[in-house]
């Protein structure tokens, strides 16, 4: 690794931990990030002449402390307050907590503070994952916009604004109690899941651009379960992104088209992240606390256990399904179910737990999809087709809507009487 | 002799590597170990995954399951290699030739007392 290469992935993984702590220490986003930008180009000029340090975060929050002072004395002079002797005091005695900090005590909620001021509840998903990227993982707008398909103009303006809004929210900087700690968990738990599922949603030909947002929302989760080690919710939620991301390269075909579970070429899985995922969800298992993200997990799981199709049990995934239901009511969950159902118990029995659902999902393509397949499977091709219709109509990629397209082409072959059942 | 030579490194830091920079450095090692392959000297190898995938199961009375990894540290045990050497300058050259490939963080080379190479395991 040349220099700049070591100094580049040192300075990412240091990045939440010392922007974390300069945060508590600026009371302010913007100096924080600042002092940490600062800090960085310093590192860039020593690091190479006297070699890594020991601790890289600690480090840059000393470098990151000292030249945000500084920038806070020379803000304070050009401003000419006299009576704001807040920032000093304050100054005064951030510069203990520093040292204690140096000890490596609070970084836990330091990071976990970062990252749960992403979750504004005022903010827009988008907006929320946006800001994530920028300040916790530190990539660059540039890196952003090209995730999210837009111009660096417009993703330049939506954290712009995502920060302003987090400037005015009052985040409290004391150190969290229980309860409170485990409701930011919670909400950062469901933020890195954004950022997975933004990626994971891409159609075969934006999927390689969108990977990043897929990885960089693992690297999020290893680091909050290095944090909080015993939360089984957080294990589930790293071996959940793992199992999924795994069958990435199997998603698409080469025309960017999407090839179905059962379709997929299972060779080309990540077999090394379907062992950790599944070491994960084996831990999360034994603490006998069940949450939704170890339920999908676990659900995942059987998929990456199943070595051919025909060997997923899905049985324990129709189950599986119906505790998900308990514990998140959700129509989106019961179609997921039907799938499990209509392997496990057939066509008919899945048929009927959708029906309920159409007044709910009437614009949800999926829905459509999973009916038309249904229907398709107990021969009522007319009623198949037009459900097919109205998935095409609903699709919100070209990708969809091909596959569709697809079950259309096989009723059409079959309505000419063709089918060769033979072969 | 028989040496272990077990590999310490910030896995925080490791987990930062590109994709592409991660399969150079895998490349790099696979050319030393061949090396040691052809002169018959290399024992099993093993890179382990992230401390967060770790159980320790402390053998108190009753025994008592934790997550997580045996030690916090500042740098975690990645991975190991057993090798054959005469003596320990020739397993400080082994682990120079992986530390070329590889740089950062530490190797610790620790002589094997029993070893049991099993075979059933592939």
């Amino acid at each position: 690794m040349n220099d700049e290469a070591w100094i580049d992935a040192a300075l990412t993984s240091a990045r939440p931990q010392a922007v974390g702590a300069l945060l508590r220490y600026f009371r302010d986003l913007d100096t924080a990030e600042e002092a940490f930008q600062n800090a960085s180009l310093r590192a860039l000029k020593s690091w190479q002449q006297n070699g890594p340090p020991r601790d890289p975060a600690a480090w840059l929050i000393m470098v990151g402390r000292n030249a945000g002072i500084d920038e806070v004395r020379r803000r304070r002079k050009q401003e000419a307050l006299p009576d704001d002797d807040q920032a000093i005091s304050d100054l005064g005695d951030a510069e203990e907590e520093v040292a204690e900090r140096l000890d490596g005590s609070h970084y836990r909620d330091d990071i976990l503070r970062l990252l749960f001021i992403c979750c504004h509840p005022e903010l827009q998903p988008t907006q929320q994952i946006a800001l994530a990227l920028r300040i916790v993982s530190g990539l660059s707008v540039k890196q952003i916009a090209r995730a999210f398909l837009v111009s660096e103009a417009a993703m330049e303006q939506r954290i712009t604004r995502a920060k302003a809004r987090v400037a005015d929210a009052d985040v409290p900087f004391e150190a969290p109690g229980a309860v409170e700690r485990s409701q930011r968990l919670a909400s950062v738990a469901a933020m890195i899941y954004l950022i997975f599922n933004e990626g994971y949603s891409a159609s075969g030909d934006t999927a390689d651009i969108r990977k990043p947002l897929c990885e960089e929302a693992i690297r999020l989760s290893r680091l909050l379960l290095r944090l909080f080690p015993a939360e089984p919710e957080m294990m589930g939620l790293l071996a959940l992104l793992l199992l999924q991301h795994a069958r990435a390269a199997a998603r698409f075909d080469a025309e960017g088209s999407i090839v179905l579970l059962e379709d997929q070429d299972r060779s080309l899985w990540n077999k090394t992240m379907i062992a950790e995922g599944l070491a994960l969800i084996d831990k999360a298992m034994r603490h006998r606390a069940s949450g939704p993200y170890q339920v999908q997990a676990a659900i995942a799981a059987l998929h990456c256990r199943a070595e051919k199709p025909e060997d997923t049990d899905w049985t324990q995934i129709d189950l599986l399904y119906g505790a998900l239901e308990l514990m998140q009511p959700s129509p989106v969950i019961t179609l997921n179910r039907a799938v499990a159902v209509s392997k496990a118990r057939g066509a008919e029995a899945a048929l009927a737990m959708i029906e309920p659902l159409e007044a709910r999902l009437s614009n949800y393509f999926h829905f459509f999809g999973v009916r038309g397949a249904l229907l398709m499977q107990l021969g009522r091709n007319d009623e198949a087709r037009t459900a097919f219709d109205r998935a095409i109509a609903l699709a919100n990629t070209s990708a969809e809507a091909a596959h569709i397209r697809m079950h259309l082409d096989r009723l059409m072959r079959d309505a000419k009487g063709g089918d060769k059942a033979g072969r | 002799m028989l040496y272990a030579i077990l590999c310490y490194h910030d896995e925080d830091f490791v987990g930062s590597w590109s994709k592409e920079h991660d399969a150079d450095v895998m490349a790099k090692l696979a050319v030393v170990q061949e090396k040691l392959t052809k002169q018959g000297r290399l024992g099993p190898v093993a890179r382990l995954l992230p401390t967060t995938a770790a159980t320790t199961l402390r053998k108190e009375n009753p025994p008592l399951v934790l997550d997580g990894p045996y030690a916090e540290t500042k740098e975690q045990l990645l991975g190991f290699y057993i090798v054959d050497c005469k003596n320990l300058d020739e397993a400080v050259e082994v682990a120079r030739d992986l530390g070329a490939a590889n740089p950062g963080g530490a190797y610790e080379i620790r002589p094997v007392g029993l070893f049991a190479p099993g075979g059933a395991v592939k």
